[in-house]
C-alpha cells in the first residue's frame, strides 16, 4: 500500500518543530508500524537526508519505550497494543497518517518524535518502592499468605509499562493513571501497607511538582492504555491519599 | 586459568568463601566508587545492593530509564529450589538439572552456588512486593519448565521478567532517592579505562547531547546482557548490543565460549524481508501446548498452499514428534533439543507455513482437559462440548492470556481456535566474558554479571534460569565478592579523570566515531547488520559444519572491511544520532561474529546449543567429546578476531558423573 505521512520533525529541544510530508510506497500489512518507519528511514538515508528519530527497543510491547501519537491517539487506532505491536493491516492504501510525539509539559521533546519521560522516574523515586534491604535476610516467601484476588489485582496494576500514553491521551496531561498503578500495587499487598501513608503523599507531591495536570475523570487514559490499567486504580489512590491526609 | 574455586565440599564452598574473604568497613565504603553498566536484573540488583551497603554507585544504561532494560521481556518464570510442591526438589536437583541441561560445560561450584541462593531470591522478591502468581490458599504457585521433572518455576502471569525488573528498579529508586545511586540514563559506555592494569573507569557518551564523558571508579561492573543481536534477527531488544563487553575484551578481558548460543524453539516465525525482530512465545506454553507437524507430506503441502486447515487433520495424521522421540520429557525437552527437532522436521519438508519454516503448537487438548475439570468443579456433571471448550479457553486465558493476545496481534490468527505456528529463533547467549568464581574478568577490578558473563549455563540454558542467575549475581554474589577486591582500595582515594589513561581512551573513542562518520557513504548500517545476520544464521546457526564455519570467518572479515570503508552514517557526532549509535554497535558485532565462528570451528564436538553436523549419533543426537573438549574456551584478544589466542579452563566434575544427555 501507499501512504501519505505527516511527521513531526524537530532538531532538538531548543529548536522549533514542524510537520513534514513524506510519501511511502510498498508498505505491507504484516509490517509493524515501526517497521514501516524503518523503511522510510532507509529511504531517507539513501537520499542523504536525516532519518526520523523515534524511541523503540523491545518491539514486543513490554519495555514501554515506544510512544508516538498516531492520528491523534497514543499508540494509534488499535486497542491494548503499543506502537511496536500495531500492524499496518490496520491501515488502508492511500491513508494519510499524522505522526507526532506524545504531547505534555512534563514530557519535553528531545528530537523529532522522542520525548523526555524522566519525570516518571522521579515519581517512582519519590516512593514507588518497599523499603526492604536486598540482603535476602527476610522471611520465607510463603510465610505471608496473600489472598489470590488481591494478588491478582496487584499484578494487574503492576503491569503498567510506564510508556506515558495515559498522559498523552489526557486533555489535562495528568499522570494519575501511571502514579495510581504503583500506589495500588503496593496498597493491595500486606508488604506495601507499612509505608502506605508516606508513599501516596510523596508520589502525589512529586507528580504535581513535575507539572502534570489534574484528573477530571474523562477516562481517556484507560481507553488508550496499552496494558488496560483500570481507572479503579485512580479511585483507590484518591482514597489512599484522602485517608493519608486525614491521618496527617 | 585460575577460576579461584574455594576448596572444601561442594555444599560448603560458598559459605566458607564468604567467611574467608575480606570485608570493607561501612565508613570506608563511603569512600569507594563503583560503576555499574547495564540496569537489567543483574545490573539493577547489583547497583541497589552495592548502594545499600554504602558504596557510591553510578549506573549507566542506553535506555531512557533503568526500567526498560531487556530483562523486562522475560516471560515465563524464575526457578528456585523451594520444593513448595513437595515433588522432590532440592538444591542438589536444581544444580544437577542445570549442569546436565548445559550438557556438562559449566562449572560445578558456580552452579551449586546458584542453586543454593535461588530460594532466597523468591523471599527477597516477595518482600519487595513482586506480585507472583498464587493459589487460592494464598501461597505461591509453581509451574514446570523444560529439562526438569519437578515444578520449581515461580511466575507472574507471562510477565515475570517485567515484575522482577520493576522490583530491582524500585530497589534502585530507593537508593537514588537517598543519593547513593547516580543514574546516567540514555548513556552508552564507549570504552573501559585501565590505570596500572586495573579497571578504573569508563568513557561514556550522552546519547542526547552527544557529549563524551569521563567517569572514574574503583571497580567497574558490566551487566550489559548478551550478544544475540549479532544475528540481526533475534528476540533481543533492538538496542541490545555487545559494545561494553567487547570493549572490555579488547582491553584484556577474555571472551569465553562465544559459540554457545541458545536458539529458542517457540518463537513467532519470520514473515518477510522487512522483519526487524522476532517475538518469543514463552516456554511455559509447552506445559499445555503440544507440538506437531502433519505425518503425511501431501498434508503438509496442502496446508502450506492454504488448501487444508490444521484443525481438519485427524489425530492419527499428526506427528507429535517430540512425544514420539522423547517419551520421558515429551514437549518439555530442553530448548536445544526442541529447536533441532523442529528444524529436522521442517528440513524434511513437513513445515506448515508459506516459508515451510514453522511447526504447530496446539492447545486443543489442554482446552478440553481444563474445560472438563472446570465444569466438574463448577458443579456441571454432564457438560456439552461447547461448554467444555468455553470453560477450557477461560482457563487458558487466565494462564497465558497476554501471550495469546500478543500472538493474535502479530500473526492475525486466533490461537484459541487454530494452533499457533512457531519456529526457533536466537534468544540467549550462554557465552560471554570469562569470569572467575568471584565474577571478576581477567582484568582486575572489572566484573561481569548476568547474561554478560559465561558462567552458569554451559552449552545450553534451561528455561527460567536466566532470571535466577541475573538476580543471584546481582543481589547475592557480586556484592560480597567485590568487597574482597575493594578492601585493597580503602586508602586509594578518588580516581582522577585527568590522567593520561583517560586522555588516551577518550581520544580513541573520538577517533573511532570520526572514522565511522567518514565512510564513503554507500550503504546504511542496517544493510551491513542484515548481511552479518544472514551469514551467522546460515553458517553459525542451529547446525554448523567446518566448511561453512571457515567460510563464515572469511565472509565476516570481508564484510567488516567493506563496512569501515563504505558505511553511511548521517548527522553529526555532537548531537542525538541513532544511526551513529547503531554503527558503533554493529562495528563490534562484526568483530564478535568472527570470533564466534572461529570458536564454533575449533570445537570439534556437538554439545548443547552447539551442534556440529560432523559429530552426531546415528539417531541425530549431539555427540559430545569429553576427552578433548571438556573445557571452557577463553579467547584473548590479539589484534584481529581470527588471531585471538585460546586459553583453556579444564572443567572438573567431582560431584556429577559425566553422562550422555538423554531425555528419552
Amino acid at each position: 500500500m501507499k501512504l501519505y505521512l505527516k511527521i513531526w520533525r524537530q532538531k532538538d529541544a531548543s529548536s522549533a518543530g514542524k510537520i513534514v510530508d513524506y510519501t511511502l510506497d510498498g508498505v505491507e500489512g504484516d509490517m509493524s508500524f515501526l517497521e514501516m518507519l524503518d523503511i522510510l528511514n532507509e529511504e531517507l538515508i539513501s537520499k542523504g537526508e536525516e532519518p526520523v528519530e523515534f524511541d523503540h527497543d523491545c518491539r514486543e510491547g513490554i519495555c514501554g519505550t515506544c510512544s508516538l501519537q498516531i492520528n491523534g491517539e497514543p499508540h494509534g487506532p488499535d486497542r491494548l497494543v503499543t506502537t511496536c505491536q500495531l500492524h499496518m493491516r490496520k491501515f488502508n492504501d492511500g491513508d494519510t497518517i499524522v505522526i507526532e510525539p506524545f504531547r505534555a509539559k512534563a514530557f519535553p521533546v528531545i528530537k523529532d518524535l522522542i520525548v523526555d519521560r524522566s519525570s516518571f522516574d522521579r515519581i517512582q523515586q519519590a516512593g514507588g518502592y518497599i523499603s526492604v534491604n536486598t540482603s535476602g535476610n527476610t522471611v520465607d516467601a510463603n510465610a505471608i499468605p496473600i489472598n489470590k484476588h488481591a494478588a491478582d489485582e496487584a499484578m494487574d496494576a503492576a503491569t503498567c509499562i510506564g510508556c506515558g500514553a495515559c498522559v498523552a491521551a489526557c486533555k489535562n496531561a495528568s499522570a494519575m493513571l501511571f502514579t495510581s498503578a504503583k500506589v495500588s500495587q503496593f496498597a493491595l499487598l500486606p508488604q506495601g501497607r507499612v509505608e502506605a501513608v508516606e508513599r501516596v503523599q510523596n508520589m502525589v507531591r512529586q507528580m504535581d511538582l513535575e507539572g502534570f495536570g489534574n484528573c477530571t475523570n474523562t477516562g481517556a487514559c484507560e481507553v488508550e492504555c496499552p496494558k488496560g490499567i483500570s481507572l479503579t486504580n485512580i479511585a483507590r489512590m484518591n482514597r489512599e491519599y484522602l485517608s493519608a491526609t486525614l491521618k496527617g | 586459568m585460575d577460576s579461584k574455586i574455594p576448596s572444601g565440599p561442594l555444599a560448603d564452598k560458598w559459605t566458607k568463601h564468604k567467611n574467608d574473604i575480606n570485608l570493607v568497613n561501612p565508613a570506608n565504603k563511603r569512600n569507594i566508587d563503583v560503576i555499574v553498566v547495564g540496569t537489567g536484573l543483574a545490573g539493577g540488583a547489583a547497583a541497589a545492593t552495592l548502594a545499600e551497603l554504602g558504596y557510591n554507585v553510578k549506573t549507566f544504561c542506553y535506555q531512557d530509564s533503568p526500567r526498560r532494560a531487556h530483562s523486562i521481556a522475560a516471560q515465563g518464570g524464575i526457578n528456585a529450589a523451594k520444593n513448595y510442591q513437595g515433588d522432590g526438589d532440592s538444591n542438589y536437583r536444581l544444580f544437577y538439572d542445570t549442569i546436565k541441561g548445559g550438557d556438562y560445560r559449566s562449572r560445578e561450584a558456580n552452579v551449586y552456588r546458584l542453586a543454593e541462593v535461588s530460594g532466597n531470591i523468591i523471599d527477597q522478591c516477595v518482600a519487595q512486593g513482586v506480585p507472583f502468581a498464587r493459589e487460592y490458599g494464598g501461597l505461591l504457585d509453581n509451574r514446570s519448565f523444560g529439562g526438569v521433572l519437578v515444578s520449581r518455576t515461580f511466575y507472574a502471569k507471562g510477565q515475570t521478567g517485567q515484575q522482577l525488573l520493576l522490583g530491582a528498579y524500585s530497589a534502585m529508586n530507593r537508593q537514588i532517592n537517598r543519593g547513593k545511586i547516580q543514574a546516567y540514563n540514555r548513556h552508552e559506555m564507549m570504552d573501559l579505562v585501565l590505570v596500572d592494569g586495573k579497571a578504573r573507569g569508563i568513557i561514556a557518551r550522552d546519547l542526547v547531547s552527544g557529549e563524551i564523558e569521563r567517569h572514574s571508579a574503583h571497580a567497574v561492573v558490566l551487566a550489559t546482557g548478551g550478544y544475540g543481536n549479532v544475528f540481526f534477527l533475534s528476540t533481543n531488544a533492538m538496542g541490545s548490543n555487545v559494545m561494553a563487553a567487547w570493549r572490555a575484551h579488547r582491553k584484556g578481558a577474555f571472551f569465553a565460549n562465544p559459540c554457545f548460543t541458545q536458539i529458542h524453539p517457540t518463537c513467532i516465525p519470520v514473515s518477510g524481508e522487512h522483519q526487524s525482530k522476532l517475538t518469543l512465545m514463552s516456554e511455559s506454553l509447552r506445559n499445555d501446548g503440544r507440538i506437531w507437524v502433519p505425518k503425511k507430506m501431501e498434508d503438509a503441502v496442502a496446508i502450506r498452499e492454504g488448501k487444508l486447515k490444521p484443525t481438519q487433520l485427524a489425530e492419527e495424521d499428526r506427528d507429535y514428534y517430540l512425544e514420539r522421540r522423547y517419551p520421558a520429557f515429551g514437549n518439555l525437552v530442553p530448548r536445544d533439543v526442541a529447536s533441532r527437532a523442529a528444524k529436522e522436521r521442517c528440513d524434511a519438508g513437513f513445515g506448515v507455513n508459506k516459508t515451510g519454516e514453522a511447526v504447530y503448537l496446539d492447545f486443543a487438548s489442554a482446552i478440553k482437559r481444563y474445560g472438563k475439570e472446570k465444569a466438574l468443579t463448577s458443579g456441571l456433571k454432564n457438560p456439552d462440548e461447547a461448554t467444555i471448550i468455553k470453560l477450557g479457553e477461560e482457563v487458558i486465558e487466565a494462564k497465558y492470556g497476554n501471550l495469546f493476545q500478543m500472538y493474535e496481534k502479530i500473526v492475525d490468527q486466533n490461537p484459541y481456535k487454530t494452533p499457533m505456528m512457531i519456529y526457533p529463533a536466537v534468544h540467549y547467549t550462554m557465552g560471554g566474558l570469562w569470569v572467575d568464581y568471584n565474577l571478576q574478568t581477567t582484568i582486575p577490578g572489572c566484573y561481569a554479571a548476568g547474561e554478560a558473563n559465561f558462567s552458569d549455563h554451559g552449552a545450553n540454558r534451561l528455561g527460567a534460569s536466566a532470571l535466577m542467575q541475573g538476580l543471584a549475581d546481582g543481589y547475592f554474589v557480586l556484592p560480597y565478592t567485590i568487597g574482597d577486591y575493594l578492601s585493597d582500595d580503602i586508602r586509594t582515594g578518588k580516581i582522577p579523570t585527568d590522567s593520561k589513561e583517560f586522555d588516551e581512551a577518550e581520544k580513541q573513542v573520538r577517533d573511532r566515531m570520526e572514522k565511522l562518520m567518514g565512510g564513503s557513504g554507500i550503504h546504511s548500517v542496517d544493510y551491513y547488520h542484515k548481511k552479518l545476520g544472514k551469514i551467522m544464521w546460515n553458517k553459525c546457526g542451529m547446525a554448523r559444519n567446518a566448511k561453512e564455519l571457515e567460510e563464515a570467518v572469511k565472509e565476516i572479515s570481508d564484510l567488516r572491511k567493506d563496512f569501515w570503508e563504505n558505511v553511511k552514517v548521517p548527522g553529526t557526532i555532537d548531537s542525538k544520532n541513532q544511526e551513529l549509535e547503531k554503527a558503533g554497535r554493529v562495528a563490534d558485532f562484526l568483530e564478535l561474529g568472527e570470533l564466534f565462528a572461529k570458536d564454533a570451528l575449533h570445537r570439534n564436538e556437538s554439545c548443547g546449543g552447539h551442534f556440529r553436523e560432523e559429530y552426531q549419533t546415528e539417531e541425530g543426537e549431539a555427540l559430545r567429546d569429553d576427552k578433548n573438549f571438556k573445557y571452557v574456551a577463553a579467547w584473548e584478544f590479539a589484534g584481529e578476531p581470527k588471531d585471538a589466542k585460546l586459553h583453556k579452563e579444564d572443567l572438573v566434575y567431582e560431584n556429577i558423573e559425566l553422562k550422555t544427555r538423554s531425555y528419552k
